[in-house]
C-alpha cells in the first residue's frame, strides 16, 4: 500500500545517522553527533507513530481482521526458482507495535544520554552505535523473511557487543562484551541450523508463506520425521535456542547480568526494552508454525519460560548491585512473556496468552526502561551502584524517586499501573492451560514485588548515608525522559491491547479477570509488605533471615553456581579433552607440514636462481629444451590415447 | 564491401587514426604539452565507443572476425592501455629526457595495441601472425625507450632476440599446419586438423610461440631481464596487456582450431600450469626489487590461467576472460603505484616502502587493494576470479592441479603480504616523503580501484561475460 512507502525511510534515516556520526563524528563537536542522532530518532519516532496510526485505524484491516502488508520486497539473492532471499518491509500488528516500542524507548534513551553521557570520551561513537543498534533492531522487526531477520539479528548482536564494551579500557567491560557475544553467538548457531532445516523442509524463508495456517509450510512440515520426532519440532526448538540466547532464557542467561558493564542508557535500551525481547518477538512472529506443527516445542518453551522467571526472581532477591538486580528482574519478566506464549492457543480467547505476552512486552519496555534510567540517574548522582552504600536519596532526587516508585508499582502489578493489566492476562492464560505454571507464576509475581521494593526502599529510604558530595537531581534532558516514560508506565495499561494484537489478527475483547486479579494483587501486596518490614528502616532482620537459611542463601547469592558450571564444562572438559588434542594436532602436524613446505620452497628457490643467468643464449637453450621435453610428453600422451 | 562491414574494424581504425594524429601533432608543433591531453581525450572516446557500439561479423573471407566476446576483450585491452597511458603521464611529462619523445612513445604504444586488436580478431594464421608482429616489434622499441640506460638497452636487445626465436618457432608450426591441411583459415582447420604426429608437432610449436608471450615456464626466462630493464609502464604493459591479449588468442586457438587436440592440451596445460605457478612463485619470493617482484608474480599469475582452459567449456572461457579483466585492474593498480613512486623518487626496493603508509595513505591503500586482489583475498575482485578458476578445475576433476594451485596461492599470499607489511607495519626512520601525483595518475589509479572493488561484487559482470562466451 502506497501510504506505507514512507515507512521505508526509517531504516535509511537511521543508517545515514550511523554513517554520519560514525565517520564524521570524531571531527565535530561531540554535541553535534548527539543532536544528529536524537533528531534522526525523533523523525523515526514520528514516522513510526504515523505508520501505526495508519495501520491500526485506517488501512490495516481487511474485513474484521488485521492483515500483513508488504510495502516493499526486493529480491536480493536467488538460490533456485523457489528458494530466494528477499529484503523488504512487513507490517502487521506485532511489527507495528514493535516499531512504536523501539522508537519510543530509543528516543527517550537518546534524549537521556545527552545528559548522562555528557563529557564521556567517545560521545560520538556512543551515538553512532546507538543509531546502528536502532537501525538493526527496527530492520529486524520489519523483516519479511527469516533470513533477513537473521542478518539483523546478528547486527543487533554486534551493536550490543560494541555498546557493552563501550568502556573498552575497563577489563571487566571487555570480558562482559566478549561473554555476551560468545554466548549469544553460540545460541545463534542453533538458530542458523534451525533456519536451514526449516528452509529445507518448507522451501521458503518468507514469513507470509511460513505462517499461513492453511499454507503449504505448515501442512507439509508435520509429516517429516527426524530421530523419531517430528522434524518441525526439532527445528522450532533450534530456533528457540537462538531466541533463548538473545532473550537470556535459562541456561543461556549468564551474559545479561554481566552486560550491565555497559553505560546505563544502553542497558535500558538494549538489555531491558528491545534487543532482549527479540526472542519473544521471533516466537510470536512464527507463532502459527509453533501452534500447528510444534506443539511439543511450545510446551518446552512454556516450561523454560516459567522456570527462568522463578529462577531469576530468586537470584534478584539476593543481589547487591542495583543494575544487576534489574538485569535479573528483566530475565524474570522475559520468562513471563515466553511462558505466556508457551501456554497460548490460537484464535479467539484461546489466543489470550499471545496477546498477553505482547502486551507485557509493551508495558515492560516502558517500565523497565524507566527503572534503568532511574538507576542511571541514581548512579549519575552518587557514582555508586552498590545497594549497601546508598539510602535516603528521596530528599535529593525527588523526580527520580517518584518515577521509580511508579515503575516499581507497575512491575509489581498493582492497579491501575500498566503491569497489572498485562500480568493479569498472562496469569489468566496460564491458569487456563496448566495449574503448575500458574502457581509458579503467581509466586514469582510475589517475589517480584518483594525484590523491587527491596530495591526501592534500599535506594530511597533505609539508612541515611553521608555522601562525599551532596547528590543533586539529574539535568533536564534526563528527567524529561523519566517523566515521559513514567506517564507511559502509568497509563499504557488502559490500552485495549487485544483489539490490536491477537494471535490470528481478529480483535480480541479483553477484560479484567477478577478471580485471578485479586489473588495476584494480594500476593504482590504481601511481597511489598515484607519488603517494607525488612528495608524501610535499617534493621538487622534481613541479616537474621539470611543467616537462618544459611546455605540456601549462599547458593542463591552465587546465582546457583551456573557460571561456575559453565567454566567447568568449557575449561575443565572441552578445553582439556577436545581443544587440547586439536591444538596439538594443529601445532605439530598442520604447522609442521606448512613449515616444511616453506622450508622446501626456500631451498628450491635458492637452488634454481642460477637458471636466471642473464645470458640470452642460455634462455634460447632452455626454451628449445623445453620444446623437446614437451614433444616427448606429447608423444607419451599420444601413445596412451 | 560496404561501409558497415568496414566499421567492423572500428576499434583498429580509430586506434591507428589516433596514432597518426599523435604523430602529426608531434611533427607539427614544438609545444608538446597539448599532445598528451588530446591523445587521452581521443583514447577515452575510442574506449567508450567500444563499449556502446557492438559489432558482429566477418571480413576478408573470414580473415578478420568480430564477435561480442572479441569486442569485450578489446574493451578490456583499451581500458588497460588507457590506464597505462594515464600512469605514464608523470614519467613522460616531468622528465626532460622522456619529454622529447612523448609523441613517439604514444605512437608506438598505440600501434602495438592496434596489433593486438588485429591479432585477437584474426580468423586465419596470416592475420594472426601479422597482428602478433605488429604488437611485438613496437614493444621492443619501447623496452629500449630509455636508451641511455644500460639496462634498458640491454633489455630491448634481449627482448628482440628472444621474440625472433619464438616467432621463428611459431612460423615453423604454422607452415607445417599449412602443409598438412592446405589452409590457414581457422574455420577450415577446425574441421581438418586431426591427431597425427606431424600436426601434433605443429601444435606444439604454435603453443610454444604463444606461451613465450604469456611467459609460461619454460619460455619465461626473458621476462626477468626485460621486465627489470624496461621502464615501469612498459613492464606493466608487457605483464598485463600483452599477456592478456596472448592468453585470449590462445583460448581462441585451443577452443576452435585445436579442439580435436583437447585431450593433449588438457594434459599439457596441467603440467605447464603447475610448472609456471610454482617456478614463478619460487622466483618471486626472493625478490627485493618491487618491479622485478611484480614481474615474477605476474608469471605465477599466468600459471593460474590454464585452469580455466581445462575441459574446453564456454564457462571456462568466460572465467578466463573474467580473470584477465580483474588481473588487468589489479596488476595495473600495483604497477601504477610503483610507477608513481619511481618517477617521483627513483626508489624501487621493497625496503624503501617501509613506513609508506605513514606518509602516503592513499597510495598505500591502492597498493594494498591491488595486492589483495592479486593474492585473492575476499571481498576484492581477485578472490572471485581465482575462486571461479578453481571451480572450473574442480568440476573437471583435476584435484591434484587444484591442490598445487591452492598451495601456490598461499605462497603468493605470503610475498604479497610482505609488501603490505612493509608499507603498514614496518618502521622506517626516513620513509618515502609525501608524493603528490598528477591528475592523470590519480584518474588511472581510481579506475583500477573501482575495477578491483566493484568487478567482484557485481555478479552481473560475470553473467554478462558468460552470455558473450557462448559464441566463441
Amino acid at each position: 500500500m502506497e501510504i506505507f512507502n514512507i515507512t521505508g525511510i526509517i531504516p535509511i534515516i537511521l543508517f545515514a545517522s550511523f554513517l554520519f556520526t560514525g565517520l564524521a563524528g570524531g571531527r565535530l563537536k561531540p554535541m553535534v553527533s548527539g543532536i544528529t542522532g536524537t533528531l534522526s530518532i525523533f523523525i523515526v519516532t514520528a514516522v513510526s507513530y504515523y505508520t501505526a496510526y495508519k495501520y491500526f485505524f485506517e488501512f490495516g484491516k481487511a474485513g474484521n481482521e488485521y492483515i500483513k502488508i508488504i510495502p516493499f520486497n526486493l529480491m536480493w539473492l536467488q538460490f533456485n526458482d523457489t528458494l530466494f532471499i528477499n529484503m523488504g518491509i512487513l507490517l502487521d500488528p506485532i511489527s507495528v507495535m514493535m516499531l512504536i516500542v523501539i522508537s519510543t524507548v530509543s528516543l527517550m534513551v537518546h534524549l537521556y544520554s545527552l545528559g548522562y553521557m555528557k563529557g564521556e570520551t567517545g560521545f560520538a561513537r556512543f551515538y553512532s552505535f546507538l543509531s546502528l543498534f536502532t537501525f538493526s533492531m527496527i530492520s529486524l522487526v520489519i523483516s519479511t523473511n527469516l533470513f533477513q531477520t537473521y542478518i539483523f539479528w546478528e547486527l543487533v548482536g554486534i551493536s550490543s557487543y560494541l555498546l557493552i564494551g563501550y568502556y573498552y579500557s575497563k577489563p571487566s567491560a571487555v570480558a562482559a562484551s566478549k561473554k555476551a557475544f560468545i554466548v549469544t553467538r553460540f545460541a545463534d548457531l542453533g538458530f542458523l541450523i534451525g533456519i536451514l532445516i526449516l528452509s529445507y523442509i518448507t522451501k521458503t524463508f518468507e514469513y507470509t508463506t511460513l505462517t499461513d495456517p492453511n499454507g503449504s509450510a505448515i501442512n507439509q512440515g508435520s509429516s517429516v520425521l527426524f530421530l523419531g520426532l517430528s522434524a518441525m519440532n526439532v527445528t522450532l526448538i533450534l530456533i528457540f535456542i537462538g531466541c533463548a540466547g538473545k532473550s537470556a532464557m535459562f541456561p543461556l542467561h549468564i551474559w545479561l547480568p554481566d552486560a550491565m558493564e555497559g553505560p546505563t542508557p544502553v542497558s535500558a535500551l538494549i538489555h531491558a526494552a528491545t534487543m532482549v525481547v527479540a526472542g519473544v518477538y521471533l516466537i510470536a512472529r512464527l507463532f502459527p508454525l509453533y501452534i500447528f506443527s510444534g506443539a511439543d516445542a511450545l510446551n518446552v518453551i512454556a516450561f523454560i519460560g516459567t522456570f527462568t522467571s522463578l529462577f531469576a526472581a530468586l537470584i534478584a532477591t539476593t543481589q547487591m548491585d542495583i543494575k544487576r538486580i534489574l538485569a535479573f528482574s528483566t530475565i524474570s519478566q522475559i520468562g513471563f512473556m515466553i511462558m505466556s506464549l508457551g501456554v497460548s492457543g490460537y484464535g479467539d480467547t484461546n489466543g489470550l496468552g499471545f496477546t498477553a505476552s505482547m502486551f507485557h512486552l509493551f508495558t515492560h519496555a516502558m517500565f523497565k526502561a524507566l527503572l534503568f534510567l532511574c538507576a542511571g540517574a541514581v548512579i549519575h548522582a552518587i557514582h555508586l551502584n552498590n545497594l549497601n552504600e546508598m539510602g535516603g536519596l528521596r530528599k535529593y532526587l525527588p523526580v527520580t524517586h517518584i518515577t521509580f516508585l511508579i515503575a516499581c508499582l507497575a512491575i509489581s502489578g498493582i492497579p491501575p499501573f500498566s503491569g497489572f493489566f498485562s500480568k493479569d492476562e498472562i496469569l489468566t492464560a496460564a491458569f487456563a492451560k496448566n495449574k503448575l505454571i500458574f502457581t509458579t507464576a503467581l509466586i514469582t509475581a510475589g517475589i517480584t514485588a518483594f525484590y523491587m521494593f527491596r530495591l526501592y526502599f534500599g535506594i530511597f529510604w533505609n539508612k541515611e548515608v553521608k555522601y562525599d558530595k551532596t547528590p543533586h537531581e539529574a539535568p533536564k534532558t534526563m528527567t524529561t525522559a523519566l517523566i515521559i516514560l513514567a506517564v507511559g508506565s502509568a497509563i499504557t495499561g488502559f490500552i485495549p491491547f487485544g483489539n490490536f494484537v491477537s494471535s490470528n489478527g481478529v480483535p480480541l475483547e479483553s477484560h479484567i479477570h477478577f478471580e485471578i486479579a485479586i489473588p495476584a494483587v494480594i500476593t504482590a501486596l504481601v511481597g511489598i509488605f515484607v519488603a517494607y518490614i525488612f528495608y524501610k528502616k535499617e534493621n538487622n532482620l534481613p541479616v537474621r533471615v539470611s543467616s537462618a537459611v544459611g546455605g540456601l542463601y549462599g547458593i542463591i547469592y552465587r546465582k546457583f553456581f551456573i557460571d561456575e558450571i559453565y567454566i567447568f564444562i568449557t575449561k575443565g572438559l572441552i578445553f582439556r579433552f577436545i581443544s587440547g588434542p586439536v591444538v596439538w594436532f594443529d601445532r605439530h602436524i598442520v604447522d609442521g607440514t606448512m613449515n616444511g613446505i616453506a622450508f622446501i620452497t626456500n631451498l628450491v628457490s635458492e637452488k634454481i636462481k642460477y637458471f636466471q643467468s642473464g645470458q640470452v643464449q642460455q634462455y634460447a637453450y632452455v626454451m628449445l629444451s623445453g620444446i623437446i621435453i614437451i614433444v616427448i610428453t606429447v608423444i607419451y600422451i599420444l601413445s596412451n590415447l | 564491401m560496404t561501409i558497415d562491414q568496414f566499421l567492423l574494424m572500428k576499434n583498429e581504425i580509430l586506434l591507428i587514426a589516433i596514432a597518426v594524429i599523435v604523430l602529426i601533432i608531434d611533427l607539427m608543433t614544438d609545444n608538446k604539452k597539448i599532445l598528451f591531453p588530446v591523445m587521452i581525450i581521443l583514447f577515452i572516446f575510442t574506449t567508450v565507443i567500444g563499449f556502446i557500439y557492438q559489432t558482429d561479423g566477418e571480413l576478408f573471407g573470414g580473415m578478420y572476425r568480430s564477435t561480442p566476446l572479441i569486442n569485450m576483450m578489446k574493451n578490456i585491452l583499451n581500458t588497460g592501455v588507457l590506464i597505462i597511458l594515464l600512469q605514464s603521464a608523470g614519467w613522460l611529462i616531468n622528465k626532460a629526457e622522456n619529454h622529447e619523445n612523448i609523441g613517439g612513445f604514444c605512437f608506438i604504444l598505440i600501434s602495438s595495441l592496434a596489433g593486438m586488436c588485429f591479432m585477437i580478431s584474426s580468423g586465419d594464421f596470416l592475420m594472426f601472425y601479422l597482428g602478433l608482429e605488429l604488437a611485438t616489434i613496437p614493444i621492443a622499441a619501447l623496452v629500449a625507450y630509455e636508451k641511455m640506460k644500460f639496462l634498458s638497452a640491454e633489455a630491448g636487445t634481449k627482448f628482440i632476440l628472444s621474440a625472433v626465436l619464438s616467432s621463428g618457432i611459431l612460423l615453423y608450426g604454422i607452415s607445417i599446419l599449412y602443409g598438412t591441411n592446405g589452409s590457414i583459415l581457422f574455420k577450415d582447420l577446425n574441421n581438418s586438423v586431426e591427431i597425427t604426429n606431424l600436426q601434433a608437432l605443429a601444435f606444439i610449436f604454435i603453443l610454444s610461440g604463444i606461451a613465450f608471450k604469456i611467459s609460461l615456464v619454460p619460455f619465461h626466462l626473458w621476462t626477468a631481464d626485460v621486465y627489470e630493464g624496461a621502464p615501469v609502464n612498459i613492464t606493466s604493459f608487457l605483464s598485463s596487456i600483452s599477456k592478456a591479449a596472448s592468453v585470449f588468442i590462445l583460448l581462441i586457438l585451443l577452443f576452435t582450431v585445436f579442439i580435436n587436440f583437447s585431450e593433449i592440451w588438457n594434459e599439457l596445460l596441467v603440467y605447464l600450469s603447475i610448472l609456471t605457478m610454482t617456478i614463478g612463485n619460487l622466483f618471486a619470493i626472493r625478490q627485493q626489487n618491487l618491479k622485478r617482484f611484480l614481474a615474477f608474480s605476474s608469471i605465477a599469475q599466468a600459471g593460474f590461467i590454464p585452469l580455466g582452459f581445462i575441459g574446453g567449456t564456454s564457462l571456462g572461457a568466460s572465467t578466463v576472460l573474467y580473470f584477465l579483466l580483474i588481473y588487468v585492474f589489479s596488476n595495473l593498480g600495483a604497477f601504477g603505484v610503483v610507477s608513481v613512486v619511481t618517477s617521483a623518487t627513483g626508489k624501487e626496493s621493497m625496503n624503501d616502502y617501509n613506513g609508506f603508509y605513514k606518509t602516503n595513505r592513499g597510495l598505500s591503500i591502492v597498493m594494498m587493494l591491488s595486492l589483495f586482489s592479486l593474492a585473492g583475498i575476499p571481498p576484492v575482485a581477485g578472490f572471485f576470479s581465482k575462486f571461479f578458476l578453481f571451480t572450473i578445475a574442480a568440476k573437471q576433476g583435476y584435484y591434484f592441479l587444484l591442490f598445487i594451485a591452492v598451495i601456490n596461492a598461499t605462497i603468493s599470499l605470503y610475498y604479497y603480504l610482505l609488501v603490505v607489511k612493509a608499507m603498514f607495519i614496518n618502521e622506517n626512520e626516513q620513509p618515502i616523503e609525501k608524493i603528490t601525483s598528477d591528475v592523470y595518475a590519480k584518474l588511472g589509479l581510481a579506475i583500477c580501484v573501482l575495477g578491483i572493488v566493484f568487478t567482484g561484487l557485481f555478479g552481473i559482470i560475470f553473467d554478462y561475460i558468460n552470455t558473450l562466451s557462448k559464441g566463441i
